[in-house]
């Protein structure tokens, strides 16, 4: 295998280029995608290397969702660019009772090879309408696909397989993450949806995450070991399809669980996965599951608040000393 | 348009209508003996809405149909065994049971689908219309919705778009006057809502909804329009509907509609229209007209008969069709 460093912008447009001259029915659909490759440059090259199918729309969120789905019904594979996470509440309608349901209760006639695709995540001082994290309200709705990686690996994977998907997926990728590098084979490869990968190994304690928090995790992973506690940190990359072997397999290893997430910890994705452990899994336990999370507030503007608000690293830790009873660094 | 001096193409709309007028009766004959469960919005009074719009269509071309949609369903060409089996949440139902009376689709004839959200439909239209103009065929997209659903986004975000990329959409507003309860003339600021074609850079025409032959001319000429990839029109079909919103409405409607008022349009009547034209002409005798109506008879009966002989699905089936 030929492995070389690309950023996961860089991994995420090899993907599409590569899936749009194998399937001349794929186009890309959003706002200011033409001009400069898109706002976080996400699209670079592309409009160039395929003129016609990279589509600039004015500002109508609903209808461009809406119109991915119709698009996605008659024929074609449309990647539906939503600019940010946050613009989804525009399109609520159009992807909670339309692009989810059409299928199931329309009897399974139709297919719906369609990729919602948007950046969410904080970190950035874009305040509360440009920095949400809302997988959990798409996990929620029955009918939709969530993936959420945070490797160059993984997105280049994850969204050739989203693309060949039949089934709608909504696609998040933290906007902090899209210039970090990563190894990404030469070779071709997808990797299927549904599949968590152990990105440290551990005995003592597991960090169920995905996205942003997974780097968070594997530092605070690196800095454990030297106080003897062997951390294993699990990025389960797709939310829904949840991979529930892939948990079960660590919780029975290391008996003690953390659920990590950049969302607020209200009825997030954290609750549920915790929920399903204690049914399934509740002699296994040798630990109450933590749970992090935001606090239940919007996202603030100023640095020092937002940092208050989303968890990171010191959250981590300061749960795992927690669950060890052991006393906290003040350092 | 030489199929409107042929004979038989006045017939074929006359027995289209009345298929679905006969269909909309037994379906709320079934409801009231509680056969068909939930509700159902039934389009007795719109029905030369339905076939006027769709004889102007192929098979192939698509169609987005509202809440209100039997008679598009039947327009389109569905087959009224499957129909009449969703009604009755029966396995053999188009949607096998899941959807029901508000939620027909039939993908092999070009119908993607009716929509429980008022406006749901026209942004689905609006990539049915890329689809065909990224495909390169010439196809068309034919999109029903009343005169409750042009006072939501979904209209003029999908009007907007529909005209910057001259998509082949034709916008067939179904304009019963009322959104369930609220008149048309409260909802909007404007004499007729094919005026907001304006805002759009398209052609909007308001027309006699109730007129089965007008409303095919002007569907004819958005239908060439959208293929010869002139873009979208706005058709504005002014009709009205007999029963109320549903089958629960109290009095057909009558705590917002007045008495006088309902009985002038059952005098406008569209089949009856239609029937006194074909006399006049005589495109039509009592023995051909009673052949008609015992065709149209017994093709009821049948899907009636069907959809009772069939199972309801086993309950494990709530968890399939998902995905796919």
């Amino acid at each position: 295998m030929n492995l070389r460093e690309l950023t996961n912008t860089e991994a995420m447009v090899e993907a599409l280029k590569e899936e749009m001259t194998r399937d001349p029915s794929i186009f890309i659909i959003g706002e200011d995608l033409v001009a400069h490759g898109g706002i976080f440059g996400q699209f670079i090259g592309l409009p160039e290397a395929f003129p016609g199918r990279v589509i600039d729309t004015p500002i109508s969120e609903t209808c461009i969702v809406g119109a991915g789905l119709g698009a996605a019904l008659t024929g074609m594979r449309p990647f539906v660019d939503l600019h940010f996470a946050d613009f989804t509440t525009c399109a609520m309608d159009e992807i909670v009772n339309q692009v989810a349901k059409i299928r199931y209760m329309f009897g399974g006639q139709a297919k719906i090879p369609l990729v919602i695709w948007a950046p969410d995540g904080a970190g950035l001082s874009a305040a509360a309408h440009h920095s949400q994290s809302l997988e959990a309200w798409f996990i929620h709705t029955p009918g939709l696909k969530v993936v959420s990686p945070c490797f160059p690996y993984d997105v280049k994977g994850l969204i050739k397989t989203s693309i060949r998907s039949d089934d709608p997926i909504i696609f998040f990728m933290h906007k902090k993450i899209f210039s970090r590098k990563g190894p990404v084979p030469e070779e071709e490869y997808v990797i299927p949806l549904g599949k968590a990968e152990i990105k440290h190994p551990g005995t003592d304690v597991t960090i169920i995450t995905y996205s942003i928090m997974v780097l968070h995790a594997l530092e605070v992973a690196e800095e454990m070991e030297k106080e003897g506690i062997r951390v294993e940190v699990l990025d389960l990359r797709t939310l829904w399809p949840m991979d529930w072997e892939r948990i079960a397999e660590s919780v029975t290893k290391t008996h003690r669980v953390i659920i990590a997430h950049e969302a607020c910890l209200t009825c997030g994705f954290g609750a549920e996965i915790s929920a399903r452990i204690q049914e399934e899994l509740f002699d296994e336990l040798d630990a109450p599951i933590f749970r992090v999370g935001a606090y239940r507030v919007p996202i603030p503007f100023s640095p020092p608040l937002e940092r208050f608000v989303i968890p990171g690293k010191e959250s981590l830790k300061k749960t795992i000393y927690n669950m060890f009873g052991k006393e906290i660094d003040s350092k | 348009m030489t199929e409107l001096i042929d004979p038989t193409f006045y017939i074929k709309m006359y027995e289209q209508m009345l298929t679905i007028r006969s269909f909309e009766e037994k379906a709320i004959e079934l409801f009231e003996h509680n056969l068909i469960r939930g509700n159902i919005h039934p389009c007795i009074g719109q029905e030369a809405v339905s076939v006027g719009v769709c004889l102007a269509l192929r098979r192939e071309d698509y169609m987005l149909n509202t809440h209100r949609g039997h008679g598009n369903c039947i327009a389109k060409g569905a087959d009224l065994k499957r129909m009449m089996a969703e009604l009755l949440g029966r396995s053999t139902g188009y949607c096998k049971g899941k959807g029901g009376s508000m939620h027909i689709a039939d993908f092999e004839g070009g119908n993607l689908g009716a929509n429980g959200i008022v406006g749901g439909g026209l942004p689905i239209a609006v990539g049915a219309g890329i689809s065909i103009q990224n495909r390169g065929t010439d196809q068309v997209v034919a999109c029903f919705f009343g005169d409750g659903a042009v006072n939501q986004g979904t209209f003029h975000e999908s009007m907007n778009l529909a005209a910057i990329w001259k998509l082949p959409v034709i916008f067939i507003c179904e304009n019963n006057q009322y959104a369930l309860s609220t008149p048309i003339q409260e909802a909007i600021s404007i004499p007729k809502i094919s005026d907001r074609a304006l805002a759009y850079g398209i052609p909007g025409v308001t027309i006699d909804g109730n007129d089965v032959t007008e409303v095919y001319i002007q569907m004819r000429k958005a239908v060439e329009r959208a293929r010869s990839g002139k873009g979208p029109t706005l058709l504005d079909c002014v009709t009205y509907r007999f029963y109320g919103h549903f089958t629960g409405d109290p009095g057909r409607g009558i705590t917002y509609r007045s008495k006088e008022e309902m009985e002038e349009w059952l005098r406008r009547c569209p089949i009856k229209r239609l029937r006194e034209y074909l006399f006049r002409e005589g495109l039509l005798s009592e023995e051909k007209e009673e052949e008609i109506q015992s065709h149209v008879k017994k093709s009821i009966e049948e899907a009636v008969r069907f959809a009772q002989e069939s199972p309801f699905p086993n309950p494990e089936e709530a968890t399939q069709d998902l995905f796919y």
